[in-house]
C-alpha cells in the first residue's frame, strides 16, 4: 500500500490504512518511519516487542507510534516492518529494523506523534488512522 | 486568514471580530491575511483556557501548530486556577538559538569557507540517526537534568563566562528528573552534543548590516564580523517528555473537568499533582537543551580552531523559544507572578531587567531570530514592558508559509544546494529531503517579520546576519 500524508503548515500529517485496525496501525507506523528514510532499503535485522494497555483506540495509536519512536531513538535503529494485535484494551506489537549506517538515505527525524487531527475510524470496509507528527 | 474575521486595533495589532475574547494577533495586513484559519481557531482555544492573564497572543511569525499555534504566547496565574499545557510548549522543549560572536571577519573566513563548513559538519553530529560521541551514564544524565549548561562547563565543554550569557545562567530551577520517564532518559544517553534535524542548523553568518549602533556595541557586533549560530533543543529526552505528558495531561484535564476544545491543548492546573510533575519534567528537559547547546558550542570552538588557530568564540546569548517559565510581569499596575508559555516565541527582556548580564543591561536582551538558510537571521534587542505588552516576548524566526509536503513537491535538495552555493552559501547535510523541506521560499519574509516585530514595539532590530555556510540537520 502506498504511504499517504496530508498537509500541515509546520509538521506532517500521516495516514495509515488497513482492512483491520491492526493493519491500519502497522501502516501508520510505516508511513511515519518513511519520513526518516527509504524503508525498502532497511532490513529487519533486529526485532523489538511492545506491550501497552489503552482502551481508547485513538490514544492507542499515538501511544504505539511514540513507543516506536522512543525505542528507535534509544537504540539508534530505523524500523521498517511492523505488527500489532489487540486483545481488548491490551496491544501487543513488534517492530523490526536495523542500525542506522552511513549508506542509508536520511530523511527528516520525527520527534513525536501528536493528538492533533487524531482520528481512527472505519470508512466503508477500511480502517483509517490519522495524526500529525512533529518533525 | 479572512480579514473579515479579525478586527484591527492599531497598525500592528488585531483581535477576533465576532467574539469578545482577550486575543491579540501581532502583524500587518499582509502577515495577518497570510495566516492559516487554523491559527485563529487555535488562539481562540488558548484564550478559553482557565486562569489566562491578559491576552492570548500570536507573534508576527505565527503559523498553524498543534495545540497552541507556533508563535503563540499566553500567561496563566497559578493562584487563579491557571493551567500549564504540554501543547503550549511543544515536543522540542527549550529549542532555541545560541549565537557565538567571533574575532573573525569575512575576509579571514571567505578563502576557507568550504573547509570550515566541512570541519563543522564533521565535528557536530547532525540529522536523523546521528548519535553523539558522548555517551552518558544514567547518573550523569541525572546531573545534566539538574545542572544544565553548568554540568557541561564543569566537564570541560566551554568556559564559565558562557554561563553569564545563557538564560537562567545556564540552569533552570525546579527540575525534577524523577518525573522524567525511563523511555525519555534512555533516548538521551547517546544524544548529547547532537543537532537533530528538521529546522535545526549550525550556521556561519556574517554581520551584513548594523541597525542599532549602540545596542550592537553593547553586544560586541560590528560589520563583516563572523557569527556562528546553533539552533537545536533538548533532543530525545525533550521529545519524550512532550509525548508522555501530552497523554498524561489530556487524561488529567478530562478527570479534572477541564473542557478541551482540542485534545492537543492537554493541560492541568499549575498547582495540581499532574501540573507540578510536568513542570518538573519540562524543566529537566530545559536543562538538557541548555547542556546540549553548551556541548555543541565547545565542539564548534574546536572545529573552528582547526582552521583558524587564533579564533576566539564568545557566547553572545543563548535563548530558548519553546518553554513555559514562571516570571514576574507588570500587569494592571501591579507586579504579578505568571507562567508564560512561549511556543515558537522568544523571551525578550527589556533594558534594566535584573536577569540580564551587566554589559547588556542598558540596551536589553539579545533576541536571536533565525530566518532561513538562504535569506538570513537577525539579532534584536528586547524592549521595556511599556513598549512590549506581550510578557516580554517576540517572534522566533520567519515562520513557515508552506507545508513540508508542498515544499518537497517544488524543490529538490541537490539542486537547491547548488543554487545556494552559487549565491555563496555552502550547505552541508546528510538529508536532501531535509534541505528541500527547508527551502528558503517555504518561509515567510524574515525582513518583513522583524520589521513588524520592531514597529509593533516587541523588540528592535540590531543586526542583520547573512549565512555563508550552513550545517543542516
Amino acid at each position: 500500500m502506498q504511504d499517504d500524508y496530508f498537509d500541515h503548515e509546520a509538521d506532517i500529517g500521516i495516514i495509515g490504512r488497513g482492512k483491520t485496525i491492526e493493519e491500519c496501525f502497522s501502516s501508520a507506523a510505516h508511513v511515519m518511519f518513511s519520513i526518516m528514510s527509504d524503508l525498502s532499503d532497511i532490513h529487519p535485522i533486529s526485532t523489538f516487542s511492545f506491550i501497552f494497555d489503552e482502551p481508547n483506540v485513538e490514544l492507542a495509536l499515538v501511544t504505539w507510534l511514540n513507543l516506536l519512536l522512543a525505542k528507535s531513538n534509544a537504540k539508534n535503529i530505523i524500523f521498517s516492518q511492523f505488527k500489532i494485535i489487540r486483545q481488548e484494551s491490551q496491544w501487543i506489537g513488534e517492530a523490526s529494523g536495523e542500525q542506522w549506517n552511513e549508506n542509508m538515505e536520511r530523511g527528516t527525524d520525527v520527534k513525536g506523534a501528536t493528538l492533533t487531527m487524531l482520528s481512527v475510524k472505519k470508512i466503508n470496509d477500511e480502517w483509517e488512522a490519522r495524526c500529525i507528527v512533529d518533525v | 486568514m479572512d480579514l473579515s474575521r479579525v478586527k484591527q486595533i492599531d497598525e500592528f495589532k488585531w483581535t477576533v471580530a465576532d467574539k469578545e475574547l482577550p486575543i491579540l494577533f501581532y502583524g500587518d495586513k499582509d502577515l495577518i491575511s497570510g495566516l492559516d484559519e487554523k491559527v485563529r481557531e487555535q488562539i481562540i482555544n488558548v484564550a478559553n483556557l482557565p486562569g489566562l492573564v491578559g491576552n492570548a497572543m500570536t507573534m508576527p511569525d505565527a503559523h498553524w501548530g498543534y495545540g497552541f499555534p507556533i508563535g503563540g504566547v499566553a500567561a496563566f496565574d497559578a493562584n487563579a486556577g491557571g493551567v500549564i499545557s504540554a501543547g503550549g510548549v511543544g515536543f522540542d522543549i527549550s529549542c532555541g538559538i545560541r549565537a557565538l560572536r567571533t574575532n573573525l571577519f569575512l575576509s579571514d573566513v571567505l578563502p576557507f569557507i568550504e573547509k570550515l563548513a566541512d570541519s563543522l559538519f564533521r565535528a557536530v553530529p547532525s540529522g536523523v540517526g546521528a548519535g553523539g560521541n558522548l555517551l552518558l551514564t544514567k547518573p550523569e544524565l541525572e546531573e545534566v537534568m539538574q545542572e544544565g549548561a553548568r554540568w557541561a562547563v564543569k566537564k570541560g565543554y566551554g568556559v564559565l563566562e558562557d554561563l553569564d550569557y545563557i538564560e537562567e545562567k545556564g540552569c533552570i530551577d525546579g527540575a525534577r528528573p524523577s518525573y522524567v520517564s525511563d523511555h525519555a532518559k534512555e533516548r538521551q544517553l547517546g544524544e548529547m552534543g547532537t543537532l537533530g534535524s528538521g529546522n535545526h542548523y549550525l550556521e556561519v553568518q556574517v554581520v551584513k548590516q548594523i541597525l542599532d549602533r549602540s545596542a550592537a556595541n553593547a553586544f560586541g557586533l560590528t560589520e563583516n564580523q563572523i557569527i556562528i549560530s546553533i539552533h537545536c533543543g533538548s533532543r530525545g529526552l525533550g521529545h519524550q517528555v512532550g509525548s508522555d505528558y501530552l497523554i498524561t495531561l489530556a487524561k488529567a484535564a478530562e478527570h479534572l473537568g477541564i473542557q478541551l476544545p482540542e485534545r492537543e491543548l492537554a493541560c492541568a492546573p499549575i498547582l495540581s499533582k499532574e501540573g507540578q510533575q510536568y513542570i518538573g519534567a519540562m524543566h529537566s528537559a530545559i536543562n538538557c537543551a541548555l547542556a546540549n547547546r553548551q556541548i555543541i558550542t565547545a565542539l564548534t570552538r574546536s572545529a573552528v580552531s582547526k582552521i583558524f588557530p587564533k579564533s576566539h568564540l564568545e557566547t553572545l546569548f543563548d535563548v530558548s523559544h519553546n518553554t513555559c517559565k514562571r516570571e514576574k510581569h507588570p500587569i494592571d499596575g501591579k507586579i504579578r507572578e505568571v507562567y508564560v508559555h512561549r511556543k515558537g516565541a522568544t523571551r525578550a527582556f527589556g533594558p534594566g531587567h535584573i536577569e540580564l548580564p551587566k554589559n547588556y543591561i542598558s540596551v536589553g536582551q539579545p533576541v536571536c531570530i533565525g530566518g532561513s538558510m538562504g535569506t538570513g537571521s537577525y539579532i534584536l534587542a528586547g524592549n521595556s514592558s511599556e513598549s512590549n505588552q506581550a510578557f516580554s516576548s517576540a517572534c522566533h524566526g520567519a515562520g513557515r508559509k508552506m507545508s513540508r509536503r508542498q515544499a518537497l513537491k517544488i524543490w529538490n535538495g541537490k539542486e537547491l544546494i547548488k543554487e545556494l552555493a552559487n549565491q555563496g552559501i555552502y550547505i552541508r547535510t546528510k538529508s536532501m529531503r531535509g534541505v528541500a523541506e527547508e527551502a528558503p521560499d517555504s518561509y515567510k519574509d524574515v525582513h518583513k517579520v522583524v520589521e513588524v516585530t520592531e514597529r509593533s514595539g516587541l523588540a528592535r532590530r540590531v543586526a542583520f546576519l547573512k549565512p555563508i555556510a550552513c550545517i543542516k540537520g
